[in-house]
Parts: structure tokens; sequence; C-alpha cells
């Protein structure tokens, strides 16, 4: 079976010049496959700089991985040309952090639907592309009459992120990248759009990969959870036990971190303590998380611990739990519910 | 036991070329010493223009209509704009959205807070500015040798708890962070506001936390206000406000808080916040408001006390 799209072994190293050697490894040997037949959301996690956005621009093709192949169904994304290439444009969408940046404040929001539908010739008519636009706006909970020929000043930061969401609707992609989607906007409508985006995986079938640092949001939305720090998988596994049963220190810290909107259940109230990174290069070639985990080892220092199954469907990277059967890293999503 | 901070009849607008906008529409606020008070609303709901009125730090188009800030007994409306100038810091200190990215990045962390110290209290001996600016650092958890380092040489969150620590450095009755952590990670913030509290404590200041994540709230303040269009709806405790709270607005932002135990649920408040240009008449809510009644709709509510509690709603007032 040919997978829709897959991540074969990446690796995305940024350099510094030419001539320096240095580098920021955003990611290190990342493998994950989502599938046509069993879409899925799942959402990659982690604080900044731990090479979630590294993921998007990847998978979209913006960037090229310094090592490994991004595989869109069957091949590599690299060398798509023509009509195949169009397809992979159309199919994989992405909606951005940002709802301000996106829209052309010359333009009338329109534009950015109208777009699109010429560029990918999904109408017949303009008749047609009327319809389409209004029925893409009303599944995302939006009155086309509220919102067509608007200027993006006159619409909330809300308003702007469900266009961006219906703009991906319309193109009926198969893949859809949200990065950062709520983070931007007011809490009362992060709901619309979370619900909006689950909308479109219910109903269209789309997988969605959701990128956040928000873990309350991730757990609402996401069937799985990959955890990142520093380009590593710390943790991965189904959103439920990853959120409520963490296994590896870095993913307890964060989530004993979240502010949680209920009085009895107080920050650090797990006894996890912060401890500052240190700047040292502790972990240069082991885990990452060792300069700041409080359970350190020597042997965390000595080589990248593989992924070793702490549940049926729950895997983390962290001696701790070496007892356990090993993951081959290139078979991470299938431990991933579906 | 007398308020330290006592804010009434705050009004402020902004004349912008489609008219007229009331951003504060007459708020009372008290706050005693050392208390903590989150001010939550939805984006334009006033929050920010809260904190630059009690600072007069409004600039044009904007304008401070009326009303009064007390602090410690001195109406802050009522000084020249020296004297203001001094009260800032030293008696009301505001720490802005972003502040991280306000530090100067040519000059080292130490010069520009005894420059602080200095243009409010420039008889101080330069080794006395130096060793406050250090015992200052310090308390935020900083090493002293911060004090030569250069803003760039920092992460996001010692930059954040370097302005905590110029905040604090003439120990103000009052200080207003807005959104102190909204762009850091959930364990820098954690960091960030464990620092705050610890150093409201020690000197006990007063903290006015603007905010939109009420879980950040529940964590750490103890009243909690709610604004809507310009003007206060609910001031509780956060226990109360949490468990049973009374404006319908509380209770749709209290309701669609995320926990862990409905999953996929997923609950907004229906409608759009008004463009302050356009308030609805009477309750600026009632048109997104379920138990909105007639006069809801011709009548504004006057905030009024509820056994401790502020609220303005026609719910709860006689002869409803």
């Amino acid at each position: 079976m040919t997978h829709l799209l897959e991540f074969r072994n990446v690796t995305k190293t940024y350099t510094r010049g030419y001539f320096s050697d240095a580098g920021t490894t955003a990611l290190q040997d990342f493998s994950m496959v989502l599938d046509e037949d069993s879409p899925t959301i799942m959402t990659v996690a982690g604080e900044s700089g731990s090479g979630k956005t590294t993921i998007a621009m990847l998978l979209l093709g913006f960037i090229e991985p310094t090592k490994g192949e991004i595989l869109y169904k069957g091949k590599n994304i690299k060398n798509l040309r023509g009509e195949e290439r169009m397809t992979f444009r159309r199919e994989v969408q992405a909606v951005f952090q940002d709802p301000f940046a996106v829209f052309n404040p010359f333009y009338t929001v329109d534009h950015l639907l109208t777009v699109p539908i010429e560029r990918f010739k999904l109408a017949k008519s303009k008749a047609d592309a009327r319809n389409k636009m209004e029925e893409a706006l009303s599944s995302v909970g939006l009155r086309p009459e509220d919102i067509l020929g608007r200027f993006p000043h006159q619409l909330s930061g809300g308003q702007r992120q469900r266009i961006n969401v219906a703009r991906a609707l319309l193109l009926k992609p198969k893949v859809l990248v949200a990065d950062e989607p709520v983070s931007m906007v007011d809490a009362s409508l992060r709901a619309n759009i979370l619900e909006s985006l689950r909308g479109l995986h219910r109903d269209h079938g789309v997988s969605i990969v959701y990128i956040t640092h928000d873990l309350t949001t991730a757990y609402h939305v996401a069937n799985s959870i990959v955890v990142l720090y520093k380009g590593g998988v710390m943790e991965a596994g189904d959103v439920e036990t990853v959120i409520q049963k963490p296994e590896h220190p870095y993913t307890k810290l964060l989530i004993d971190s979240i502010p949680w909107p209920e009085l009895d259940r107080r920050w650090g109230s797990d006894g996890m303590m912060v401890k500052e990174a240190d700047g040292s290069d502790k972990g240069a070639k082991g885990c990452r998380f060792m300069g700041r985990c409080p359970h350190a080892v020597d042997a965390c220092g000595t080589s990248v611990p593989p992924l070793y199954r702490v549940g049926p469907t729950q895997v983390a990277s962290c001696v701790l739990h070496s007892a356990n059967p090993v993951l081959p890293a290139t078979q991470l999503t299938d431990v991933l519910p579906v | 036991m007398s308020a330290i901070l006592q804010v009434r009849d705050l009004q402020v607008s902004y004349y912008t070329d489609l008219g007229r906008a009331t951003a504060l529409n007459r708020v009372n606020l008290d706050l005693q010493a050392g208390e903590k008070l989150g001010l939550v609303g939805e984006s334009g709901s006033g929050k920010s223009t809260m904190a630059l009125a009690m600072m007069r730090m409004i600039k044009a188009p904007g304008r401070i209509e009326s009303g009064s800030v007390d602090v410690d007994g001195v109406d802050l409306m009522k000084l020249s704009e020296e004297e203001m100038r001094l009260a800032r810091l030293s008696r009301i200190a505001y720490i802005p959205q972003g502040a991280m990215n306000s530090l100067n990045p040519v000059m080292r962390i130490g010069a520009q807070m005894v420059d602080a110290i200095r243009a409010h209290v420039p008889t101080m001996s330069k080794e006395d500015m130096i060793a406050r600016a250090k015992d200052s650092l310090e308390s935020v958890d900083l090493k002293r040798n911060v004090f030569d380092m250069y803003a760039h040489e920092l992460s996001g969150g010692m930059k954040q708890r370097v302005c905590i620590a110029i905040g604090i450095l003439l120990k103000p009755k009052v200080i207003i962070a807005d959104e102190p952590t909204s762009a850091l990670d959930v364990v820098t913030q954690r960091q960030v506001m464990e620092t705050i509290d610890r150093v409201q404590k020690e000197i006990g200041t007063a903290v006015i936390l603007i905010g939109h994540d009420m879980g950040l709230m529940a964590q750490f303040v103890d009243k909690v206000a709610v604004m809507y269009a310009g003007r206060l709806t609910e001031v509780s405790t956060v226990r109360d406000m949490f468990t049973t709270p009374m404006h319908p607005y509380a209770q749709a932002l209290i309701k669609s808080l995320p926990n862990l135990k409905n999953k996929g649920v997923f609950q907004g408040i229906p409608g759009l916040a008004p463009s302050l240009l356009r308030i609805p008449s009477g309750c600026a809510f009632h048109p997104r408001c379920t138990q909105a009644m007639d006069r809801c709709k011709t009548t504004i509510p006057e905030v009024q006390d509820h056994n401790g509690r502020l609220v303005a709603c026609h719910l709860y007032t006689e002869g409803a």
C-alpha cells in the first residue's frame, strides 16, 4: 500500500554561512506516515525552537530536508513536476498562525478564495465560483453575506482565521497543516475554529497535522500526539494517554506547567522542578533534554535514547524506560491511533 | 483597610475618523495592598486601555475624559506631567505586552536599570544604584552578572524577568503586567509567573495581571475582573468566578474553558464582540446573551454589590 504522505528519516540542519560547520539541527531523524484510508488528526507539540514549524515547512515543500526524504503518494516531493506538482499543491494545504499577515490589505477577502479557484480551475463559471465560495464559508460557520466583498481590516481575527480554513476546504485537500492556528485569536473564538478543523476531518476525511505548543487544545482536537524537544521526538502516543499519564520527564514537565483553568489543580502539584538550561553542551551526543532533566544519569549523555514502548499506544525516548522493548524510529506512527 | 488603588469613573475615548469610540466607560475598581487582580476580556474590551489610562499614557487620538486614579492617596490625574513622570515606576509600574522586546539592544542591561533609577532618585550614589539594580536582578532569580550583559545574550524568559526586575526597582505600590507571558512557552511561563508571585509577596505590592488566559488567572490571581466593551461586568474572587460566575458573559467564558473531562466538546461564545464605535444600546452584551430581557436592550445595568461580588446585570437587580 502506498502511503499518502511519508517522512523517511528526515533531518534538517540550518547552517550559518558557507564556511562554518556549526549548524542547528532543527529536526533529527524524524519519520512518520499519514495514510489516505484512515485520516487522522496528529498533534506535533513542543516549545519554541523544538522543530515544530520546521516540520510544517518541510511538509509543504518550502524547504528541503538535509537528509532523508519526504514522499507524497510514494514520490519524493522534491521531484514532483507539472501535473503532479499541482495536485500536491492542491491536496496539501496550510493554515498559518497569524490571521493578519496572510491577507493583502489592498484586496477584499474574496481574493484569497478566488485565486485558488482560478489557479486550480475549480469552477466552470463565475456563478459556480460564487456558489463554491459561499458553500465553503458556510461550512466554517460564517455568513457569506457578512464576509464577501469586505476588506481584511473590517473582519475580526477569528473571522479571518476561519476564512483561511474555508480556503483550505475549498480545495478539498487530503492533508492540512495547521501551524498554531488559534494562538492569536481570543479564547472565546478558539472553540469555533477548532470545531471547523474537526469538521474538516470528520466530514471531508482530511488528515490534519496540528502544530501547537498548547497541550490543552491538542488534547481536545487530536487523536495522537508527538512531543518534540530540540528536534527530537521525546514521547509519542495517543493523546489521552500521553497527556493523562506522561512517561517522559520532559512531557511531565510540560503537562505540569500547563495553567489548567481548574482551581484544585495547582501548578507544579506533581513536584516537577524546573531546571534552567545551564548552557553546557550536555546532551550534545545523547538525550537533548539531559541538561534540564531532574532524573539525568550518566547514561543519558552517551547516545540518543531510542523510542521505548511504554504502553500499547505510547513510546518514550528516555533511559528510564530502557527495560521496555524498542520501537524503531521509522515505525513511529505504527503506535499512533488513527 | 483602605484600598491602595482606587479607580473612579475612569472614562477613555478614542476620536477616530469614524466617530468617537468609548474604550473605557466609567470604570470603578479598588485594589488592596498585596492583592492580585486578573483583568480579562476579549481583544478590544478595553483591558490595555485601562492599563494605559492608569499610567496616564493614553496617546492621541485617545483621551482620558474623566475619572480619578488614586494610588496610596494621591490622585494621578491631578499631577503635573513632571510629577507623573516621577510617579511612574515609583508608585505605579507597567510591564507592557512584549516588554522583553523593549530592552535596548546596544545598551548593557545594567546601564538601562541605572538610567531608570537615576531618572527618579538622582541623589543616590552610583554604587548604591548598581547595588540596587543587582539586588533587583537577584530577586527575579537572575545572576548578578546579567547586569553586564546585552539583551541578545538572554533567552526570552530571562529578558522578561529583566523587565520585571526593572519594574520592581523602586518598589512601586502597584504593578500592572499586560500579558507578561504571552510570547513564552508553558515551562518558561510558569517560571516567570512564579517569579512575579514571589517578588509581589516580598515587597507587598498589588498586581494587576491583564490577559485572556483563564488558566493563568486560576493559578495566579486572588480576584478576577471581567471586562466587556469597555465596562466591568463582574468582579469576584477567583473561586467564586470559577465555581459560580454570575454575569452571563462570565458564565459563557467559564463554560468555554477546555478541561480534561469534556474531550472534544467546544463551547464558544456565539456572536462577535461589538465594535466600540457601535456599542449596542442598554447592556452591551444583550445581543449575545441567552438570558436577555426587554429592559437589557434599553437600560444600562449598573454595577451592584452582591455579597462582596460586583456584578452589572439586570438578572440580579431589584424589580427584575
